[in-house]
């Protein structure tokens, strides 16, 4: 019990140094660079204590009695009186935190209601700081150990405490955001409530309109969204299943370069495919040029628009149906084929009876993946979209155009929400059904039947031609950076790499004088500090939901993949919406990007860490713990060294997603704090493709470098003479479920 | 070593709304081997869990010698487990698995790696410390998964069905091994099966379970001799029930008719009238037509080489007999005379109404 008592003592000695020491609101400056230390106890600086007694905070006061309290109870006593004290301590705290900072604004109580009913405050708050959070943190262990006094986690104070603070950090960052989100729909942009207004926002011919159909005017932005989708997953799912029935089932002999080919889009960034089809099709592109060169005639900007978007999310999202469906191809049992044939069913009947119907679920599920991508993506529709809007890019105009209209954001926000969340479901319905592929334990030898003639030469032709457009796309992509002036002037030239990336040498040392130095080193820091915690709150949540039994770990599950189905662009504007208002005031800065990045990116470390962790035997951790380890240990000295291959995707998707996202950040960023996609994305509609060119194929080979480092650091696994190989890129499919 | 007792006190596990384990009362003797025994999905793994503190009882209490550990999480708890898989770390080789225990404890890995030694060779594995599991054969595996547990001289060691991983022979020689080394060592051990040949061969006492509350529990002479209904006749070994009625004749015994035949026998305080007999296979003789007044008919045969198994179909029956006289085999058809030996006939409660 000692070991425990220590436990409360550390935690409240947490609480004790945010409640007394570090400043309660958040600074300037950041808290860390220490300059608060000269004017320790101004207004600004103050720690909480000051806070409440001298600087007119009084609400802060009841934290400190509780974090006393809490110190009272390091004392011997019974335990279930101690853990009973410590659950009432560490939840009221914890409350009352919550409580006074979200009914206390900076000019005084948030809510009108609460300003009627109560007397008017000395002051107002700001954001809070680290010594909040250091408060907050020691209510949240508090109540874990309490939890864990009882019995509750099995009496792993470890495993309370992981939930308590991976539960309180999808609450905050998740859930509240989007909730945000639902209640500016029904307010105006001054915040006042305007419920009347919703119906309106949501049912304007600009959203919902039908004009195109009779030709007079445009179709609304939901319907635009819901074509380009089915169009997108309807075209990603037939391709996908031709290439990876050309894996599985052909004698093809490449089939490694179509594993290299699913690789691609993952470290691409965003308007790589625009950028080549641009080059290629565009108004100067190579295919108008040779045609005004041979025909005279200018075909212009026929790119642009639905069949533009569609072909460039075409290419970038076959892949994940690919990735997808080679495991659903895989997985149907070649013993079931033989027996049909051995009860004299041909190859095409095999295949039509057999085969199709068997991966039915999985051509669902390629098809719903490819959907939310669809409706999800932003780089593609602002590239290529023209008059073309879709929910995503209508978004970003609300926000950032001249309209500024948050309301209109929101609920077009929440529309692409729905659509997006619906397709979600369908999905988890669809997976959480008993799938009926039939890869069993067992080894299932026989060989796959051959698939028949007419299949396989649709097969052929569909994908040979495609894979080849797409590696011409992403050749043109790179040589687009080595040329003066694409569509006019192909003379070699690397003026677009020294104007991005020069290096002079002055006289105090280096200068990074490349204009895009400041984007290329911010990104990079962010991503390389947000891709460890990514990746270990996701191992830490697939921990939880694969090795512990807790009440609510339904809903658990729930909130640590829900982000996943956020739409960018969504989780976007419910950011700055939530947080750009005390009690959380973090937009930018960095903190909010890499909290972005961390939460966007976290369910596939949930999805690789639970595949992962399902494979290793449960006795394992049990073992661990009867022989005296506690969940801390067994998680850090049995399970993680079992779980490197995991690490290793998770800390690569993470890493590289930061990277490459565009959707969310470009809501987020500042001036100080800009990210590589944006300032490619704003070259683009510059026109100047060069650098932006240029940029992406240096951001492909320094990712590609990032993932050879990550495979080095984390290291493989022996398991036996033979040592098993690190698929780090192989888990990394997307959604590969 | 510091073995103790264990004792459940009115222990119930619920999953959900179905009980795992319902109301369960025992003690188990410091120093004594205890089988939990029974058919899957019974809750003998529940209990064995809930004395390892992998799983906390919903309601109830639980100590061990003079501890309530009711609460106590696993890695505080003073007991050690071997498990069914084996559970070795694939990642550690044997020398870091059987040191594990001790060097989370906070011992100095030299240290821990020369007492995890001394334990391998008390369970007869030396010169293998370097290899990893998967290098391992399945015994050498069940050995290192032993010494593991035994190294942190647990107070109570538990086995999780240790041996239905191994093929038969190996089986017998682990078994017996498990049963030597607690002796030698003096340690209490909870070890779970649902094989009773294993529970017979290794027990001082077995506990048999069925559908969460406690069948049975004894010596493993009186189990077999003695059942107290036919779950357990026929759960340890196989038995025939056959329909008989009760006379009592006095306090211990009564005579029982099982058709034209009649015993005397325990009647273990059953009522007089319709009751049924439990009669293992071994203790039916196939005699000569007319010995007896049950006269029978061959309908099946097998030879099994050191046995014949035959199935005989009787006035109360079919019955499963087995015949100890390979060189004289009946054939299919052949009439005979069946009789039974008192020790192997034993009264028990007739099947309710319902059923």
């Amino acid at each position: 019990m000692t070991d425990y008592r220590r436990a409360v003592a550390f935690w409240v000695a947490v609480g004790a140094t945010g409640f007394l020491l570090v400043p309660w609101y958040s600074l300037q400056d950041s808290v860390f660079a220490a300059g608060w230390i000269s004017h320790f106890g101004d207004k600004e600086a103050a720690p909480a204590l000051l806070q409440a007694t001298r600087h007119g905070h009084p609400w802060l006061m009841p934290l400190g009695f509780l974090v006393a309290l809490g110190a009272a109870l390091t004392a011997p006593l019974p335990r279930t009186f101690r853990s009973n004290a410590l659950i009432a301590v560490g939840g009221a705290g914890f409350v009352w935190f919550f409580v006074q900072g979200f009914a206390i604004g900076p000019t005084g109580w948030y809510f009108d209601s609460l300003a009627a009913a109560l007397p008017p405050l000395s002051g107002g708050q700001y954001g809070m700081g680290l010594g909040a959070a250091l408060v907050v943190t020691c209510f949240g262990m508090l109540f874990a150990l309490g939890l864990a006094g009882r019995g509750y986690f099995k009496g792993d104070a470890f495993v309370a405490g992981s939930v308590v603070t991976v539960a309180t950090l999808v609450a905050v960052f998740t859930f509240f955001p989007v909730f945000r989100i639902l209640i500016s729909a029904i307010e105006d942009n001054n915040g006042a409530f305007a419920l009347a207004a919703l119906p309106g926002r949501l049912f304007t011919e600009k959203v919902w309109g039908v004009g195109c159909i009779v030709g007079t005017t445009r179709c609304g932005v939901a319907w635009n969204t819901l074509v380009l989708a089915l169009l997108c997953a309807a075209c990603c799912t037939g391709l996908g299943l031709a290439f990876a029935l050309i894996a599985t089932r052909t004698d093809f002999r490449h089939k490694k370069l179509l594993r290299i080919l699913t690789v691609l889009p993952i470290i691409t960034p965003p308007f790589v495919i625009g950028l080549g089809l641009i080059l290629i099709f565009g108004r100067s592109g190579l295919v108008n040029q040779l045609l005004e060169w041979t025909f005279g005639f200018q075909p212009g900007r026929w790119i642009y628009g639905l069949q533009g978007v569609l072909l460039a999310q075409v290419f970038a999202f076959t892949p994940i149906a690919f990735l997808v469906l080679i495991g659903v191809v895989e997985g149907v049992s070649p013993s079931m084929e033989e027996a049909a044939q051995t009860l004299r069913a041909n190859r095409w009947r095999v295949f039509a009876d057999i085969s199709l119907p068997l991966m039915k679920p999985g051509l669902a599920n390629a098809f719903l993946i490819s959907f939310i991508e669809s409706i999800a993506d932003f780089g593609n529709p602002i590239l290529l979209g023209g008059n073309y809007g879709v929910l995503s890019t209508e978004i970003f105009f609300s926000v950032v155009g001249a309209q500024l209209d948050q309301g209109r954001a929101a609920t077009l926000g929440i529309l692409l929400l729905l659509f997006a969340l619906a397709a979600f479901f369908a999905q988890r319905k669809l997976l959480g059904r008993k799938v009926y592929t039939s890869l069993a334990g067992k080894g299932d030898s026989g060989l796959p039947t051959r698939l028949p003639d007419t299949v396989r030469r649709i097969c052929f032709g569909i994908a040979v031609p495609w894979a080849v457009l797409t590696l011409v796309i992403y050749a043109m992509a790179l040589v687009g950076g080595f040329v003066e002036t694409w569509g006019r002037d192909y003379t070699l030239t690397l003026k677009h790499y020294t104007k991005a990336f020069s290096v002079e040498y002055g006289a105090h040392g280096l200068i990074w004088a490349g204009a895009a130095w400041n984007s290329f080193w911010t990104t990079f820091r962010l991503a390389a500090i947000a891709a460890p915690l990514t990746a270990a709150l996701g191992i830490l949540s697939a921990y939880l939901l694969t090795r512990q039994k807790f009440a609510g770990q339904g809903a658990f599950e729930f909130g640590t993949m829900l982000s996943f189905a956020i739409p960018g662009t969504v989780i976007g504007v419910s950011y700055i919406l939530a947080f750009n208002v005390p009690p959380i005031e973090v937009t930018g800065t960095g903190i909010v990007l890499i909290i972005c990045f961390i939460f966007r990116n976290m369910p596939v470390g949930v999805r690789a860490g639970m595949a992962a962790m399902t494979q290793i035997d449960k006795s394992l951790d049990e073992a661990s713990i009867t022989l005296g380890a506690r969940g801390f240990t067994t998680l850090r000295r049995v399970i993680l060294p079992l779980l490197k291959p995991a690490i290793v995707a998770a800390l690569v998707y993470s890493f590289v997603r930061a990277v490459t996202t565009v959707s969310a950040v470009i809501f987020l960023v500042s001036a100080e704090y800009e990210m590589a996609t944006t300032y490619i994305i704003n070259r683009v509609v510059n026109g100047d493709y060069g650098v932006a060119i240029a940029y992406c194929s240096v951001l492909i080979v320094l990712m590609l470098a990032a993932i050879w480092l990550i495979q080095r650091l984390v290291g493989e696994r022996k398991l036996g003479r033979r040592a098993a190989g690190v698929p780090g890129i192989g888990v990394l499919g997307r959604n590969a479920a | 070593m510091k073995a103790a007792s264990i004792e459940f006190r009115n222990v119930r596990k619920l999953y959900g709304d179905v009980a795992a384990v319902d109301g369960v009362s025992f003690t188990i003797a410091a120093r004594s081997l205890v089988t939990l025994l029974g058919p899957s999905g019974c809750g003998k793994t529940t209990i064995l869990r809930m004395i390892a503190g992998l799983e906390l009882p919903t309601t109830g209490t639980i100590r061990i010698g003079d501890a309530d550990v009711t609460n106590v999480s696993a890695s505080e708890r003073d007991v050690s487990m071997v498990f069914q898989s084996y559970a070795l770390f694939p990642h550690m080789n044997v020398l870091d698995n059987v040191s594990y225990g001790l060097t989370v404890s906070g011992q100095p890995k030299a240290e821990a790696h020369k007492k995890a030694q001394a334990t391998l060779a008390t369970v007869g594995l030396t010169g293998l410390d370097l290899r990893l599991p998967s290098e391992l054969s399945g015994g050498q595996q069940q050995r290192v998964a032993v010494a593991r547990a035994l190294v942190l001289e647990p107070s109570v060691l538990l086995f999780d069905e240790p041996l239905s991983n191994l093929d038969a022979r190996l089986r017998r020689q682990m078994r017996e091994e498990i049963r030597d080394l607690q002796q030698r060592l003096g340690l209490t051990v909870v070890y779970v099966t649902h094989d009773q040949a294993e529970a017979l061969a290794v027990s001082d006492r077995i506990i048999v379970m069925d559908k969460a509350v406690i069948a049975q529990e004894g010596a493993p002479r009186e189990l077999y001799a003695q059942p107290k209904d036919a779950f357990v006749a026929g759960f340890m070994g196989e038995a025939n029930r056959v329909p008989g009625t009760l006379a009592r004749r006095d306090a211990t015994v009564g005579d029982v008719a099982i058709g034209p035949l009649t015993m005397a026998l325990y009647h273990r305080d059953l009522a007089d009238g319709p009751i049924e007999v439990a009669i293992r296979p071994e203790a039916i003789t196939l005699q000569s037509v007319g010995t007896t007044p049950l006269a029978g008919t061959v309908r099946k045969a097998a030879y099994l080489g050191s046995t014949m198994e035959y199935t005989v179909d009787t006035a109360v029956g079919p019955l499963f007999v087995i015949d100890g006289g390979v060189d004289r085999p009946l054939a299919v058809g052949a009439g005979v005379a069946v009789a039974f030996a008192p020790h192997g006939v034993i009264a028990i409660p007739p099947r309710p109404p319902a059923a």
